[in-house]
Formats: structure tokens, C-alpha cells, sequence
């Protein structure tokens, strides 16, 4: 059996998108949210998680794609990372997959603007193309907003 | 009980002896006759080697036992406590330590050889005193008196020492069944306690048998889950609260209503249990600051105040790093060699205070010491040395500023490396470690005097009371420990109590100004408008005012011939400036505000009827035009009033909240939609990329299970430039006059007006108490002077103008007098100018060649030379200094 590893998948728009599975901690449906003024837009708001207290972040606008429409109702994908989970808000869920890694492929050169700086890689999938999600790299505001927030104390 | 048991029992219980005997020996030092520390040392010491012989740690017994007996011919008074003594103790105490690390890490003594340890010891013991008594009359001038008062205590044991033993027995209390000696210490304590308030005790002398039966050892991890779980239960209690106070049920009402209570009180409980006094770590100072001013041939004394003062454990543990570091630090550089303060008139021995006190919530620690102060210039090459300011910037750096410094990364000024400082890591550590914690460290000097390192550190870290509040129908926490006060303003007093200073909102709160800083318009500022510097500039009424304003002078100029401009061009309501904003911004943002359709109604009209005249201008119908035109001024009035009136709904000015909060040492009025109630938060932490914001301190959950942010009120502050680095420099200072420092620069919150023939002068805004204006005939003579009558007195007038010799005051007289307030001791005198231009905040220096009576001197403000007002000075030159005189009382 070659090497596969499982992905967790959703949709944002047009795009097929994965996590490993291992980073994923659960996926819930839309939350409540209180909103955080000042902060960079990619940070919808906070969500009470069984009482602790989650960051959502909005893969589309982290995208810079159009926000959704105020009838669709993002999903929460809830990841762990080092500074505790972070909800990431998607489209629609897809199903567990595993992955040969062999169908692996680092980003293509033609991938621009921000998705290329946010993906991992390519796994080519029979049906369609999963891109592999930095959620590190994701939860990072862009550079000059973080210039910015640097900046201050 | 297995014999792991034991060993762990004797290992906590040892490790808590040691730091008090430190401690002690300090101690007995100062108070060589001080027997009941001598006594309690002894006990100390007799017990580790009893239980180190029954648990045969051999060589602990062996240090111990030599030590033990060096301590009973001290007890005994055949030997005086000689320094040498104290430090070879001293020395035998940290063996004692290091093998009881030993043994916690690995259940073994170690390997070491203490031989050199034990001779010195024995050969101290040895020691034949050259004369017993000869050398303690110097170093213990009262042994008589502490020794009568023993006996004066414990009964008959007139004199006499060696009858001790035959108290041991009841001396048993103590955990280890070993015969105790020295029986009296208890009772005898308050008789034979040193004349200074013997902070240096311990907080709780050995003998304390009922005590020891009533405590119980708990796991701090235990305590910590036990805290988590109650911020779970306080979280529900909120949220039961909140679902039955709709209900009808009473029985359920009541239920709710008991859980309530017994909830707020088993927090209370169990954040008790957590508390400790911070004594508990100031225990080792005594040691620490021995150690130290050996080290570097100091004489330094430590007193404590306050040392009961209690904080949660988390937060005791968090800040002992950070003060042992400023002690060491104050002992190495601050308190100077015994000879330097010699040569300054000072006593030789340095003196190091702590104190520490509860104040708003809040624990104060203080650290101060009497040495020779922060030396600024150094401070200030220092950094310039090391790239951390330029020479440029050093210039312009206010002391404080300069001060502040040393908490930079990579600071210090150390002339050489020793064990104790001078390694560049430290100062900024501390601060990192107590802002981590929520507190706040500052450092306050006086050249030739000492230095005083400042803290405030929050109570507790996990629940706190706060004040919820809504704004933009967001519910947002304050902390209740920056609340002062909450005033509520309705209708008339609305509109009437908000003043401007130059476009800055202000309340007049008890006659001193306010500023004002409105939340929604804090938050609603985007990220990205406030990291260009750029503010959101879209609730500007007044520019929004102005443009309305030009156009219609524009308009009126068109009329009088004097502008061309056709019918169209002036009718179009879509161009002009107003109509741009309204069509670009204001219906955009405003929507929801019904005033706001109004005002593109009667703009639209008003454009309307210009058209009109114009037309009928232009065929020559005059008489109609001047009808209409009448029509028009009453349009752009009404244009006037509807957008106050959406500017009053905007910012909601027919009913304000103002939350009076206090940030550093200023205050400011923080201005909500609605104030909700008070509440117990559970405060959690929030991530990363949300705490670089420094506008929250955090997020809790409320009541209905849905997130509120806790504003930071610091920073909150500083976001609305309500703090600067002067204004906490006037307040925090403490020194008289800070607008009149002789060095130099300062930024400076001055008020700026015009008196006499458009003569423009500052005065410095801490001495203006109110700014006021009265009708011209209400100014009264008394005493052939201008008076008026104010707030139930008579104020003194003192004309600016004619004080300072500039002859009367300008042509343009109004009907109104603008004066400025002047208060001192309960007096108040008012200051008569022309028109008060300004509030600013600059940095400039003080030329005092243009001192004369009434004018401190002058300086470059907003790019032009200013005249600075010293307003006492002023009063005096108006032959009005008695006005000033204290009132009697």
C-alpha cells in the first residue's frame, strides 16, 4: 500500500480545497459570531466553542474572493494550531478523503496571487485538483496589514 | 505513611524552614540579643538534624549537628554573633539546601564533602570568646532588657537560661516529635521585638501547635482545576440568572436567585484559597540584599510594609522573578558604596523599602531605595551608545522619557559585568513579565535622592467584575478597576453639558473638563484607515457643516453679481460639496437615520429655489427673487439644523452615557449607546493575531452563551490619544511645576488665547480649572475690583490684558466676557481674555529670556512664538495676590 494520508475537504466557491485531517479538531456548523472591530477583515468575528472562545477566520475573504452571499451560511472547520483552535469559515463540506501522495504536486507556478501563497501544493485527484490548505500561512494577515499591526505596541 | 511519605513531608517542611531561618539570621545580625529568633533558629536547625538522623541522611546530620551546637553555645551566651558567625551559617543553610535538593531530586545526599564546612563551624564554636560579654554590649546594647523581659514573661525564670530545657516537653507541638528548647518564644515575642517594626520576623513563629493541626498541605494543581471549574460554574450561574430573570416561576426564581449567591460566594471561597500574602516571597529578600551587598562592600538595610497583603498565587509566583531582580538591581546600582554616601551626608547604611498596598482592586508594590537616583546623562549616552536612540532623539527626551529607557531590550549601564547585573537582560524582562500579568511597572527618580520602581498588579487573573455596556449593538466588558463613575445625560443637559475645544468633545464633570471619547467611533475607525494615520472621517459633521457654509457664501456672492454662475450649475443638488457627500457618503453610511432622507430633502429643495432665483433674477423679476431668497436663507438654515440633528442621532446626543474610566493617572469619559449592569467575567485569553489590537484586554462569555470583548482601557486611551507620555509625566512626576522644567523640552497640553491687541498666549492647561463665559452685565465691582458672582461666591476678575500692561482690551468686545478659571486652595480667580483659540499638545522649550512678571517665558507653539502665562504671577501683577491667600477655614 503506498503512502496515502486522509484530508478533511470543503468547497470556497469554485475552488477544492483539504487539511490534513490530524490538524482538523471538529467542523461545526454556522456559529454566532460577535464581531471584533480593528481587526484585519479576514477575522469574522469569535465564537463560543463549549465555552472557549475561537477566532473565525474567513477563508473567503482571506482568499480576496467575494464574500458569500448573506443568505449562504459559511461552515466552521475548527483546526488546532500552537496559539489554540481557529475556526476557519468555508462555503460547504466535503467528505474525508485519502490521498495517495504520490498524485502530490507542489504549487503550480501558474497559481497567482494570494491562493498561491496560502497553498501548500496539489494533490491530483481522479475526478478534480485538492488544494492543500497553509493553515499556518492563512491565519498570517498579509504582510503590509501585519507591518502594520507590528507597529503598534 | 510509606517512607516516601516522609521524606516528601520533611523535604516541603525543611525547604519552608530554611527561607525563614535566611531570614532570621539576617535578622539576629541586627539584634544580636534578640534570644526568641536565636531560640527559633536553633529549633529549626535541631529538627532537620533530628529527622536527618531518623531518616539517616548522614551527612546532612553531620552539617546540621555541627551547626546545632555552634547555635547552643550562641544560645547560651558563650559566644557572640560575630559577622563571621553569620556567614558561616549562612553558609551551612545553603549545604542543608542543596543536599535537601539532592535528596527531592534523586533521594540521595549527593556526593560532596563538607569537611571545610564542618571544620569552620567547629572551629567557630571553638572560638574561646576573647570576653564573653565585652563584644556583645556593643553590637546588642539592650540583651539586659530582652533577656528581663523573658522572664517577665514566661514566669519565674528570673536570669537564668539553662531551665529552658525543663520546658521542652510542651514544646512538642511542632510536626517532629524532638524536645524543644527555648519554650518562651511564643508568649515572649511582642517583649523582646526589636524597636523597628521587625518586618524581618516571620509571619508565623514556630511554635504554633494549634495551628499546624488545623492546616492541610494542598497541590497547587488541584487549586488550579478547582479554579477552572469555578469560572465554568460562574459562567453558568450567568447564564441561569439570565433565563430565569424572564421567567414567572418564583419557586424557580428563588432557586436561581440562592445559586446566585451561593455561587458568588464559594468563588469568594475559593479564590481565598489561592490568596497569599506577598510576604511569602518577600522572605528571601532579607538574604537576597545581604547577599548582594556583600558582594559589592554596601551596607544595606530592607524594611517592609505591608506585607500581608495578599494576591492570588499565580500572580505571587509571576512577579517573584521580576522583584528579586529589582532588588538585586537597586541594591547594585542604585544604593551607593558606604564612603560615596559618606561624602553626600548620608548615612552609610543604604536603605531599601518595600511596600506594598491594596489601592483601586489593584496591588501597588513599591521598591524604592535612597540611593543616588537614576543618573539620566548616562542613561541617555547609554543608549545612544548602543543604537537604541539617536543622539537626536536623546535630546528631545523628556526625563521621564529618559527613564523609561532602561526597559528597553539590550539596556544597561553597569560600568562592569558582575554576577548580579550588568548583563543588558533585565529591566525589560521585568516589564514584559508584569505587563504579561496585566500590571504595569514605572520608575520614578530623584537625582542625588533614589529611585522608586512603581507597580500595579491586578488582584487575580480569572474572574473579575466588570461593567458591560453597548455600542453599535455589540456588548462590550470594561474592567471595573478602571471605573470611576457613570454619568447618564438626558435631552437639554445633553445637548447642552457637551461642549468642544476645538472640535475635541469635553464634559464639564464637577467643573473640570473631561475629554470625551466616543466607543462606536473608536471601533468603527477600520484597521486599515488607522494604520495609515488617516482617522475615519466619515462622522466629521463640522467639515461636512463647512462645506455647506463656503457654498453658500459661494451662493451669495452669485447673488450680489459678483460670481458668475448659471441657474444650473447653482441648482443642481448633486454637485455642490454637500450634495457630493450626501450622495457619496452620508445616505451610504446614514441610511438607517430617517433625519438623514430629510436633509437630501431639503437639500434637494433648497437647490430648488436657488434655481428659481436665479432664473427670476435673470429675467429681471427682482421683486419675486428677494421672496424667494428669503425662502432660500430659511432652507439653508433648516439644511443647518437637520444635519445637527442627524449628527445628534449619529453619535446619539440626545442621551448619553458617559462611562468615567481612569487610565494611568488621567481620566476620560467613554461614551456608549447603553450601560447594561455589572457582572463577574471569566476573563479568557484571546489569540495572537487579535492581541497585537491593544484596544482588548481579552473576551468572556456571557450570560446568553454568546462572546463579548473586554476593552483595555489603556489602550483604548491611547488609541484616542486621551494619554501621552506628558500628560502622565505632569500628573506622575510629582514635581510642582512641570510646564516650567528648566531643561528643555516636554510635550505640554497648553490652552491657547487672545488677549489685548491680538496678543496670543498658552497657559498651561493643569491651571485651568473651567472655561466660562458671563454676560457683560454681570460683571460686579467689589472691593474696587470686577467680580462676578459664581457658582454661589464672588470670582475675582483679573484682566489678562491690563495685567500685563497691554493697555485695555481689544475693540472687538462682545457682549460676553470670555474668562478662564483659575483655582488654588478653594479660591477661584477668573482670567479675562479674548477668545480662547485652542487646546494643543506640543512638545517645546521654554526660553526664559522673555520672563517677566506674569509670563514664565515663551516658546514655539503650532509654529508660532508664544508668550507662556504664569498664572499666579499674573494675579500678583494685577495687585491681586492676596485673592489667592488660603481660605480660612
Amino acid at each position: 500500500m503506498a503512502n496515502t494520508q486522509q484530508f478533511c475537504t470543503f468547497f470556497l466557491k469554485d475552488e477544492f480545497l483539504g487539511v490534513p485531517v490530524q490538524q482538523v479538531q471538529e467542523v461545526i456548523r454556522y456559529q454566532e459570531m460577535t464581531r471584533v472591530p480593528l481587526v484585519p477583515e479576514i477575522i469574522r468575528g469569535l465564537i463560543n466553542l463549549r465555552g472557549q472562545i475561537v477566532m473565525a477566520v474567513d477563508l473567503r475573504r482571506r482568499f480576496a474572493m467575494a464574500d458569500r452571499p448573506a443568505n449562504e451560511l459559511p461552515m466552521n472547520v475548527v483546526v488546532r494550531t500552537d496559539d489554540g483552535p481557529v475556526s476557519f469559515l468555508v462555503d460547504e463540506i466535503g467528505d474525508v478523503l485519502e490521498v495517495d501522495e504520490e498524485s502530490f504536486e507542489p504549487t503550480p507556478e501558474t497559481l497567482r496571487g494570494r491562493a498561491r501563497a496560502l497553498v501548500r501544493g496539489v494533490y491530483k485527484l481522479p475526478e478534480r485538483l485538492m488544494l492543500v490548505l497553509d493553515t499556518e500561512r492563512a491565519l498570517r494577515p498579509e504582510a503590509e496589514s501585519a507591518g502594520a499591526a507590528g507597529g503598534a505596541k | 505513611m510509606s517512607d516516601e511519605e516522609i521524606v516528601k513531608e520533611f523535604l516541603v517542611e525543611s525547604h519552608e524552614n530554611l527561607d525563614r531561618l535566611d531570614q532570621e539570621l539576617i535578622s539576629l545580625e541586627k539584634n544580636p540579643g534578640d534570644r526568641d529568633t536565636l531560640a527559633s533558629i536553633f529549633r529549626t536547625i535541631h529538627t532537620i538534624k533530628g529527622t536527618s538522623g531518623f531518616l539517616a541522611f548522614n551527612q546532612l546530620e553531620a552539617v546540621t549537628h555541627v551547626g546545632e551546637n555552634l547555635l547552643s553555645r550562641l544560645r547560651d551566651g558563650s559566644l557572640a554573633l560575630t559577622p563571621e558567625i553569620t556567614t558561616a551559617l549562612l553558609t551551612m543553610i545553603d549545604a542543608v539546601r542543596q543536599m535537601l535538593g539532592s535528596i527531592e531530586a534523586n533521594g540521595t545526599e549527593g556526593e560532596r564533602d563538607d569537611q571545610q564546612l564542618i571544620a569552620t563551624l567547629a572551629r567557630l564554636q571553638q572560638s574561646e570568646p576573647s570576653a564573653p560579654a565585652p563584644p556583645r554590649t556593643p553590637l546588642a546594647p539592650a540583651p539586659e532588657p530582652a533577656r528581663a523581659a523573658i522572664p517577665a514573661a514566661s514566669g519565674s525564670k528570673a536570669g537564668t537560661l539553662p531551665p529552658e530545657e525543663s520546658k521542652a516537653p510542651e514544646e512538642a507541638a511542632v510536626e517532629t516529635p524532638v524536645p524543644l528548647p527555648a519554650a518562651e518564644s511564643r508568649p515572649v515575642e511582642p517583649a523582646a521585638k526589636p524597636p523597628e517594626p521587625a518586618d524581618v520576623h516571620p509571619g508565623q513563629q514556630p511554635g504554633r501547635g494549634a495551628i499546624s493541626d488545623s492546616t492541610i498541605r494542598v497541590d497547587v494543581g488541584q487549586l488550579d482545576k478547582l479554579m477552572n471549574r469555578m469560572g465554568e460554574l460562574v459562567l453558568l450561574r450567568n447564564q441561569i440568572v439570565q433565563y430565569t430573570s424572564q421567567t414567572e416561576d418564583s419557586a424557580l426564581l428563588g432557586t436561581s436567585q440562592r445559586l446566585n449567591l451561593l455561587t458568588t460566594e464559594l468563588q469568594e471561597g475559593v479564590m481565598k484559597t489561592r490568596m497569599q500574602p506577598i510576604g511569602n516571597i518577600w522572605s528571601k529578600f532579607p538574604r537576597t540584599v545581604r547577599d548582594v551587598a556583600v558582594g559589592c562592600g554596601k551596607q544595606v538595610r530592607i524594611e517592609m510594609e505591608g506585607k500581608e497583603t495578599e494576591l492570588d498565587k499565580t500572580i505571587i509566583e509571576a512577579i517573584k522573578d521580576p522583584l528579586t531582580h529589582l532588588v538585586r538591581n537597586s541594591v547594585d546600582h542604585g544604593i551607593e558604596s558606604p564612603e560615596v554616601r559618606r561624602s553626600a551626608g548620608k548615612n552609610p547604611e543604604g536603605l531599601l523599602t518595600l511596600r506594598a498596598f491594596h489601592e483601586g482592586g489593584q496591588v501597588n508594590i513599591e521598591i524604592t531605595d535612597d540611593g543616588g537616583g537614576l543618573d539620566l546623562e548616562k542613561i541617555r549616552n547609554k543608549a545612544i551608545q548602543k543604537a537604541l536612540i539617536t543622539a537626536d532623539q536623546a535630546a528631545r527626551m523628556t526625563d521621564r522619557e529618559v527613564t523609561h529607557l532602561i526597559f528597553l531590550p539590550g539596556f544597561s549601564t553597569a560600568e562592569k559585568v558582575t554576577s548580579v547585573s550588568g548583563r543588558g537582560v533585565g529591566m525589560d524582562v521585568v516589564r514584559t513579565n508584569i505587563e504579561k500579568i496585566g500590571g504595569t511597572v514605572d520608575v520614578r527618580t530623584r537625582p542625588g535622592h533614589g529611585s522608586t520602581v512603581h507597580m500595579k498588579i491586578p488582584l487575580t487573573l480569572a474572574i473579575i467584575p466588570a461593567l458591560i455596556v453597548t455600542t453599535a449593538g455589540d456588548r462590550y466588558a470594561i474592567p471595573q478597576v478602571s471605573l470611576l463613575e457613570l454619568v447618564r445625560l438626558e435631552g437639554e443637559q445633553a445637548r447642552k453639558g457637551m461642549e468642544r475645544v476645538n472640535g475635541a468633545p469635553v464634559y464639564r464633570l464637577r467643573g473640570r473638563l473631561l475629554p470625551l471619547v466616543y466607543l462606536k467611533r473608536e471601533l468603527q475607525a477600520d484597521g486599515k484607515a488607522s494604520a495609515n494615520g488617516a482617522p475615519a472621517t466619515q462622522l466629521d459633521f463640522s467639515s461636512v457643516r463647512d462645506k455647506h457654509r463656503q457654498w453658500s457664501k459661494t451662493l451669495q456672492k452669485v447673488l450680489e453679481g459678483k460670481l458668475e454662475m448659471t441657474p444650473d450649475q447653482a441648482g443642481s443638488h448633486q454637485t455642490c460639496a454637500l450634495g457630493q457627500w450626501i450622495y457619496t457618503t452620508g445616505l451610504a453610511t446614514f441610511a438607517e437615520y430617517p433625519d438623514m432622507h430629510l436633509l437630501e430633502e431639503t437639500h434637494r429643495r433648497f437647490h430648488e429655489r436657488v434655481y428659481r432665483v436665479l432664473n427670476l433674477k435673470r429675467k429681471g423679476a427682482s421683486a419675486e427673487a428677494v421672496q424667494e431668497l428669503e425662502s432660500v436663507g430659511h432652507d439653508s438654515e433648516r439644511i443647518m439644523q437637520v444635519l445637527t440633528s442627524v449628527e445628534r442621532r449619529v453619535l446619539d446626543l440626545d442621551n448619553v452615557n458617559i462611562v468615567v474610566l481612569r487610565a494611568d493617572d488621567r481620566q476620560f469619559g467613554l461614551v456608549v449607546d447603553e450601560i447594561n449592569d455589572t457582572e463577574e467575567i471569566v476573563v479568557k485569553p484571546l489569540s495572537k493575531q487579535l492581541k497585537i489590537i491593544n484596544t482588548y484586554a481579552g473576551a468572556t462569555i456571557m450570560g446568553d452563551g454568546k462572546v463579548a470583548l473586554i476593552l483595555d482601557v489603556m489602550g483604548l486611551a491611547q488609541r484616542a490619544n486621551v494619554i501621552s507620555e506628558a500628560r502622565a509625566h505632569a500628573v506622575a512626576d510629582g514635581d510642582e511645576k512641570p510646564s516650567s522644567s528648566a531643561d528643555g523640552q516636554q510635550r505640554n497640553a497648553v490652552l491657547l488665547f487672545e488677549y489685548g491687541d491680538r496678543g496670543r498666549m498658552a497657559v498651561n492647561l493643569a491651571q485651568v480649572a473651567r472655561l466660562e463665559e458671563f454676560p457683560r452685565d454681570t460683571v460686579e465691582v467689589a472691593a474696587d475690583r470686577e467680580v462676578v458672582q459664581y457658582r454661589g461666591r464672588i470670582m475675582p476678575l483679573v484682566r489678562v490684558s491690563s495685567a500685563l500692561g497691554q493697555g485695555s482690551e481689544s475693540a472687538a468686545s462682545r457682549d460676553s466676557l470670555h474668562v478662564v478659571v483659575y483655582s488654588d486652595h478653594g479660591r477661584s480667580v477668573g482670567l479675562v481674555v479674548d477668545r480662547i483659540l485652542d487646546i494643543v499638545e506640543e512638545s517645546f522649550v521654554l526660553d526664559r529670556q522673555s520672563s517677566r512678571q506674569g509670563v514664565l517665558g515663551s516658546a514655539v507653539i503650532q509654529k508660532r512664538v508664544t508668550d507662556i502665562l504664569d498664572v499666579p504671577g499674573l494675579i500678583a501683577a494685577a495687585g491681586g495676590s492676596h485673592l489667592l491667600s488660603p481660605q480660612p477655614a
